[in-house]
């Protein structure tokens, strides 16, 4: 089953996919650009994975420091960053590189402590896209991908929907894809993944309890290129959803 | 594990459970770095605040026990203020920031020893139970001045640490500016100051407080994990 949350009528709503649109759970059926999106579910700790694509690494290898892979490499974001389908991400003024990251996001169902890779996958509740953007000109070397970087206002996107984990038999042969005003710019398959899913439950639970609602952004492939005012970003993953962003500028925000 | 639930008698009268924390924001701490700051990995002093976040699994009330892993010989202990917001703070100039401030809290920001500060680290500081909070948020109205208050950290009755709010690189309402620049704080957010150089290191079956000028005392101890 699909699940989205939306906004309409002055109301939130759950609703599911329907011929022409969305259905809400009250039974109205409306276009899918009459509803807000938010993001699918009630986002807990929020978990990214930094270079989990093999090729993701080599594209930035230029400018990395270290290049052995101990263990995977994972920051935190806060609540603030997310936006839901058909969102505006704001692009900061002056800014020379900022991209997309189109991202599988994995979202705990059942609470999980020090739980070992053969019981992982049953602690997942399900799957959704996420673009998670970046600004690469606030970089700095300091716990690094710093915040500045990664945890800004409207720059997490997620959605559309929340889809059950038992309708998704293989999470790991799953295309990717990026459109940039409808020209492919990025393409994988979490096939690809360097630290899989259940690799990743394993490590985290280990010293983080991973609670209903937590979510996992597993990383993104190579392919990230600049995007500008105006542009629209999809991010694609098949099975998944496709998910709408339109990046805006400073004017928007009364900067 | 004590449930954490801080209510306090101010609006927005209970913490959000979001917590973001200033780190190296004491020019001592990038002082014993010297040379080091400006050499690889970091290639430069920071110029943005430093910040990092305590997940929800972090958080614990005054009087829990947390544990320290098998592998750690002891954990930092770090002391921070905690600058509770109140209401909704997005691009606040310094000049209007401490209006922005429900109140005051005493936050232990724990962590296993890491010398690199090249990488979040998340392994090492947001494991189960280390971010002790409390014991209770104070009304900003009583604090006179956030940036001068005492700071002192006693493992098993004695005082270890001794250090104030002050001298911070970036004070309080600077850090609210600068902070809000990119990402909007809510009402009953947690904003940590950051520590002062020199933490201490507490091994498990330590007793902990920390204690605050105006904020009273926020106790906790240390356990050793369990073997596998």
């Amino acid at each position: 089953m699909k699940t989205a949350r939306v906004a309409y009528g002055g109301g939130l709503h759950a609703a599911h996919p329907h011929a022409v649109g969305v259905q809400l759970a009250d039974g109205r059926v409306l276009a899918e650009d009459a509803v807000v999106w938010l993001p699918p579910f009630d986002v807990g700790t929020i978990i990214a994975l930094g270079l989990n694509y093999a090729d993701h690494v080599k594209e930035l290898s230029k400018e990395l420091t270290v290049t052995a892979k101990d263990e995977p490499l994972v920051f935190l974001k806060g609540p603030g960053a997310l936006i839901g389908h058909r969102g505006f991400t704001r692009r900061p003024a002056g800014a020379k590189f900022m991209h997309y990251e189109c991202e599988l996001a994995v979202v705990i169902g059942k609470t999980a402590k020090k739980v070992k890779r053969d019981e992982a996958m049953a602690h997942v509740a399900g799957y959704t896209v996420c673009n998670d953007y970046a600004i690469r000109d606030y970089l700095e070397n300091w716990y690094r991908p710093n915040l500045r970087v990664k945890n800004r206002d409207s720059c997490t996107v997620l959605g559309p929907w929340f889809v059950d984990a038992a309708d998704v038999p293989d999470p790991h042969a799953l295309s990717l894809r990026t459109y940039v005003n409808g020209h492919v710019t990025q393409q994988g398959c979490t096939a690809d993944l360097i630290n899989d899913i259940p690799a990743l439950i394993e490590y985290l639970s280990e010293f983080m309890t991973l609670r209903a609602g937590d979510v996992i952004l597993t990383g993104t492939p190579d392919g990230v290129v600049n995007v500008n005012e105006g542009d629209e970003v999809i991010t694609e993953i098949d099975g998944i959803g496709r998910l709408i962003n339109t990046i805006v500028g400073d004017a928007s925000f009364g900067r | 594990m004590n449930q954490f639930n801080l209510e306090f008698e101010a609006a927005p009268y209970r913490l959000s459970g979001v917590v973001y924390g200033a780190l190296l924001n004491d020019q001592a701490v990038l002082d014993t770095l010297g040379e080091k700051a400006v050499q690889p990995p970091y290639k430069a002093v920071p110029s943005a605040p430093v910040l990092a976040i305590k997940p929800r699994n972090t958080l614990v009330a005054d009087g829990s026990e947390v544990t320290v892993p098998v592998g750690a010989e002891a954990l930092e202990i770090g002391a921070s203020l905690g600058i509770v917001i109140g209401r909704t703070a997005c691009r606040v100039p310094a000049s209007s920031a401490l209006a922005c401030v429900a109140g005051y809290t005493i936050v232990a920001d724990l962590g296993v020893p890491l010398e690199s500060h090249y990488r979040p680290g998340v392994r090492f500081k947001a494991r189960d139970g280390f971010c002790p909070i409390g014991p209770r948020v104070v009304p900003a109205s009583d604090i006179r001045d956030p940036d001068a208050l005492n700071v002192r950290v006693l493992v098993d009755g004695a005082v270890v640490h001794h250090s104030t709010t002050g001298r911070r690189i970036r004070d309080v309402a600077r850090l609210i500016q600068d902070v809000t620049e990119f990402m909007t704080l809510q009402p009953g957010d947690v904003l940590m100051l950051g520590v002062e150089a020199g933490a201490p290191l507490a091994r498990a079956s330590k007793s902990v407080s920390m204690e605050i000028e105006g904020l009273g005392r926020l106790n906790f101890s240390l356990v050793a994990e369990a073997s596998a």
